[in-house]
């Protein structure tokens, strides 16, 4: 059990199934689908009210494979903590986040658009980098860069 | 429009389904060209007809909300609605001189006045986040520095850092003070080019040259010491490239005499006008609110009274050693941003001259032989260093696993990069949080209820580069 910093006591005691650790000088919390719209809920009441950043990493090998990072930061009493959620890679969903932070709508569409990670609830669960007609989500582990065709390289290759 | 009828917004009168007509595709058939004696072309399938990336009239009522920037703050004022055959759409970019780059807006207006803005992004999607994974730690850099191509500095700093918070190595005292002047150093770059496009874009046309002018002082300096005006990968894992050229001080006091009698022009050529007031005052106006809560940061949210500098709440490179003060307005609007980015030219000037009175000497990169390629006169000597050399030069050094994350104040707000490590010789996942991406998802808020007119306005001043927000 590490410390909690005293801004978070409260959250920590409202979510006990909710681990708090220190990671590098960075407070990490680690959460469960479940908990997660709650916890942030009562964290940015807490005085975390800047959003910064939310953004999914695929471990592939691991169980649960994806991890969705948020980032949210109280400017009041300079902190910064990191909110990690595992996602199974058989089921890729969880709820939005949107409804607590608005800001999180363009990165979860990102998310969704890049590890194919569903966000229910949310506003406008559509492709925001990557045209509508894309097939696959390209930053997971299971998809190969892939390559182009070009003239005089490798010339017996089928085009 | 006499007796509007009373629509709801939320029932669509248009299905969906409406949208790929077999005409659109049977038309575009028609016009696929190619060169006599060659093999036509194979059928590209059904055009893409962007759906998702269209403005319905019939759209959920939180989408709307987000869509009229009504989220957060309700200061919307529109007239009663006008029947939907008033209303109308137009398309803003990818290819618009004041988007500075390739964004898209979709507008709905009424008349002159916006209804709802919906941002469009991607059209500069390469995939960075990807060739990250595929480069080394060391390679990373120079695959970072080409996201925020203005602020290039800044996008290496971050990097860099938190490469090295997960090998937990130290660089010396030169190097953080070297890297704390060239970002203050790009800082000012940056801002002098925003002064320059944004003074364009509201009609100011003489402040495009002389913005671009004065930068050009900075970008001189940059290529002497880094070898590149931009995209250095100056500031690399360890440390730096290279030294700081030896007549560095000369340099810095010409730059600061140019820039602070460019300043001095701007103020007077701008903030007094009364037709650059008239364009600027009051108008995309953010609140403090919704700049919490969108992830809005850098010099939009201060203009906003969010009194949050990264380089103030969680320093790094040194920058608590620094005496310099964080401008903040309240207003929130166009004239406040122009303020707020004077102000920081002048704060970063004042860091450059306590950088150039401070500045330790020493090493400019780490003497870690695992992270810093040895010398070349030494691999002639010793069996150590030539190993060393082919060892970072081949396989790259390896990072301990882990995940970190690391936030720099960029020219444009809170520039945050989350890497993750798997113990190996490349990044697991490298995450740019990029501060553009954020103030460009904060538009409608700016834009909805205002005129047309003053889109470019609002546009220009919340500074998005599509380098950053793409990637």
């Amino acid at each position: 059990m590490t410390t909690v910093p005293p801004a978070l006591v409260a959250a920590a005691a409202a979510f006990p199934e909710v681990e708090f650790e220190s990671v590098l000088g960075d407070t990490v919390a680690r959460a469960s689908r479940d908990d997660v719209v709650g916890l942030l809920e009562t964290v940015r009441d807490a005085g975390f009210e800047l959003f910064i950043d939310l953004c999914a990493v695929d471990y592939l090998s691991r169980n649960p494979r994806f991890d969705i990072a948020i980032n949210v930061v109280s400017v009041s009493q300079s902190l910064r903590l990191r909110v990690l959620v595992g996602i199974p890679g058989t089921d890729p969903q969880m709820p939005t986040v949107s409804s607590v932070y608005p800001g999180s709508n363009f990165y979860e569409r990102e998310a969704f658009d890049l590890f194919g990670i569903e966000f229910s609830d949310h506003p406008d669960m559509t492709r925001i980098l990557l045209p509508d007609d894309w097939e696959g989500h390209p930053l997971r582990k299971d998809v190969s860069v892939g390559s182009v065709p070009v003239q005089f390289k490798g010339a017996n290759k089928a085009r | 429009m006499s007796n509007p009828p009373d629509l709801v917004p939320g029932e669509p009168d248009v299905p969906s389904e409406d949208r790929s007509s077999p005409e659109s595709e049977s038309r575009r058939s028609v016009h696929d060209l190619w060169l006599s004696g060659t093999e036509a072309p194979r059928e590209l399938g059904p055009f893409t007809d962007e759906g998702a990336q269209e403005m319905l009239a019939g759209e959920s009522p939180e989408l709307l909300a987000s869509q009229t920037g009504t989220l957060v703050d309700d200061d919307y004022e529109a007239p009663s609605r006008s029947a939907d055959d008033e209303l109308q759409i137009i398309n803003m970019g990818p290819q618009h001189p004041a988007t500075h780059g390739v964004l898209r807006l979709h507008l709905e207006l009424d008349g002159e006045t916006i209804r709802r803005v919906k941002p469009i992004i991607g059209y500069l999607h390469t995939g960075m986040e990807k060739t990250a994974e595929a480069l080394t730690f060391m390679q990373g850099s120079t695959n970072v520095t080409r996201m925020d191509y203005l602020s290039p500095l800044h996008n290496e700093l971050g990097y860099s850092l938190a490469v090295e918070k997960l090998l937990e190595v130290e660089v010396p005292p030169r190097a953080a003070a070297i890297r704390v002047l060239m970002s203050e150093l790009n800082r000012i770059a940056s801002h002098l080019l925003w002064c320059a496009t944004s003074g364009f874009d509201i009609g100011a046309l003489s402040m495009m040259i002389y913005g671009l002018r004065e930068r050009e002082s900075l970008l001189e300096f940059f290529e002497k010491t880094t070898g590149l005006r931009m995209n250095h990968n100056y500031i690399r894992p360890g440390g730096v490239a290279a030294d700081l050229p030896p007549d560095w001080r000369e340099d810095m006091v010409s730059i600061i005499a140019i820039v602070e009698a460019g300043l001095a022009d701007y103020v007077t050529l701008l903030l007094g006008n009364p037709i650059f007031i008239e364009r600027t005052r009051g108008v995309g106006i953010l609140t403090h609110d919704e700049c919490l809560a969108y992830g809005v940061t850098g010099p939009v949210a201060r203009a906003s009274g969010v009194d949050y500098d990264v380089r103030k709440v969680f320093p790094y490179s040194g920058f608590e050693q620094y005496d310099f003060e964080v401008p903040i307005t309240t207003n929130g609007d166009v004239y406040d941003r122009f303020l707020i980015r004077f102000e920081e030219i002048r704060q970063s000037i004042r860091i450059v001259k306590q950088v150039m009175e401070t500045i330790p000497e020493g090493d400019y990169r780490t003497e870690d032989r695992k992270v810093t390629p040895p010398p070349r006169a030494r691999i002639d000597e010793s069996m150590e260093a030539l190993i060393h050399h082919f060892k970072i030069f081949t396989e790259g050094f390896k990072v301990p696993a882990g995940e970190t994350y690391q936030a720099v104040e960029s020219s444009r707000g809170e520039l945050g990069m989350y890497l993750v490590s798997d113990g190996g010789s490349k990044p697991w996942r490298l995450h740019v949080r990029g501060p553009s991406f954020a103030n460009v998802q904060s538009l409608p808020m700016m834009l909805a209820d205002s005129l047309i007119a003053d889109t470019v306005a609002a546009l220009a001043s919340a500074d998005p580069v599509m380098g950053d927000v793409d990637r």
